[in-house]
């Protein structure tokens, strides 16, 4: 460690404190749901797009971000050759959870609304 | 009144034996008649910190499955008279730990010892929950560190629904045990500080335990800290942790071994 970044090594301390209090947050409001919401939301969201274009289900990316507030599910579907109209062209959906608020639906769907807003 | 007290953290390694046999130990040498149950079926240990190794003949499952008396399985500390152990089984599993032989079991110990201190084995499984089901209060030993704090928040949780006071709408009393603290470093900003794990878990504290050499070497000789050196730091930190279960109120203060002019400056003292 150089003198530099012995004066400036931030402590760590506060970082631990603000970690464990979002995740805790969480795990308090969400228990066991919370693995078992973010694979429904996949299986449903995975359903709606596939009835109107053609995915392969290996090429599916869920990320979840968990924020003090606001918290992003991110969906990302690799969709080759876009065939239907209405589909953005660049083929990625994403999907932003704000909680306890409802999701917001994919643009192009009307319906088969996942069920999460009792979550 | 008999009570129960569950000591307990989910996380392994932060001192629920240790905690257990110092606790148990300070209650007896305070004139009270005490028994510790070690709960950890499989990986009993509570008898090796206590000295007690070579004088295990039955255990808990033997009692619990009326293969012995109570009074048959009960080991008498040499040291304070009024402190007994109850050891655990080393070769069989936590399944054989039945709900109805362990409720017999504690109702028996009720009657003779004022305190029955149960060591509760680390996760969140049956042997965890058998050693929290019958508990008035609870003693939850954390250290200063995100995975220790993460799990006694899980813990802490179950404690409020899944033992047999939460199932009849009673409370169970929680009490935070910090210990492996280190004020130096929390000062410093290095550590996790006791406010920081007393505003997220939001339960009472019942003492801090400060990092200490003399805790390894109990161990090693097979005594409680508080028998081993009452005058050390650390045992200082569970008398006046046990003072507070008893219903004292003292100020919380974190002891120090450290002596001569340098004593003032560690004698950290928290809000």
């Amino acid at each position: 460690m150089s003198l530099l970044s012995f004066f400036t090594r931030k402590n760590s301390a506060p970082v631990a404190r603000d970690r464990l209090q979002i995740l805790l947050a969480h795990e308090r409001s969400n228990g066991e749901g919370q693995s078992e919401l973010i694979a429904k939301l996949r299986e449903e969201i995975l359903e709606v797009i596939a009835r109107h274009v053609t995915i392969d289900r290996d090429k599916v990316q869920v990320k979840l971000d968990r924020g003090a507030s606001v918290s992003t599910l991110e969906i990302d579907i690799e969709v080759p050759g876009l065939k239907l109209a209405g589909v953005r062209a660049n083929g990625a959906a994403t999907a932003a959870v704000e909680k306890p608020a409802p999701v917001e639906k994919p643009e192009g769907e009307d319906d088969a609304e996942p069920e999460t807003a009792s979550h | 009144m008999a009570k129960v007290l569950v000591v307990t953290s989910g996380k392994g390694g932060v001192g629920k034996t240790t905690s257990t046999a110092a606790i148990g130990a300070a209650l007896a040498q305070s004139g009270k008649n005490v028994v510790v149950v070690d709960f950890d079926v499989g990986l009993r240990n509570l008898d090796l910190v206590m000295g007690a190794e070579r004088r295990v003949v039955f255990d808990l499952i033997n009692v619990v499955q009326g293969d012995a008396k109570l009074s048959q399985a009960l080991i008498r500390d040499k040291r304070v008279d009024t402190l007994s152990i109850l050891p655990a089984s080393q070769t069989r599993d936590k399944d054989a730990l039945t709900p109805d032989g362990v409720a017999r079991v504690i109702a028996e110990l009720r009657e003779k010892f004022d305190w029955v201190v149960c060591d509760s084995p680390a996760g969140i499984e049956k042997g965890a929950q058998m050693a929290m089901y019958h508990a008035d209060e609870a003693v939850v030993v954390t250290n200063p560190e995100v995975s220790s704090v993460r799990d006694s928040d899980r813990i802490i949780g179950m404690l409020d629904s899944t033992t047999l006071r939460a199932k009849n709408g009673q409370k169970i009393d929680k009490h935070l045990l910090l210990t492996r603290y280190d004020p130096a470093r929390a000062a410093r900003g290095e550590m996790l500080r006791t406010e920081d794990v007393l505003e997220i878990l939001s339960i009472p504290l019942l003492g801090i335990i400060p990092e200490s050499e003399e805790v390894l070497r109990a161990s090693n000789l097979g005594s409680p800290v508080t028998l081993s050196n009452p005058e050390s730091a650390p045992a200082r930190a569970y008398f006046d942790a046990v003072r507070r279960l008893q219903g004292e109120t003292l100020e919380m203060s974190v002891p120090s071994d450290r002596k001569g002019l340098f004593g003032k400056w560690f004698k950290w003292r928290v809000a």
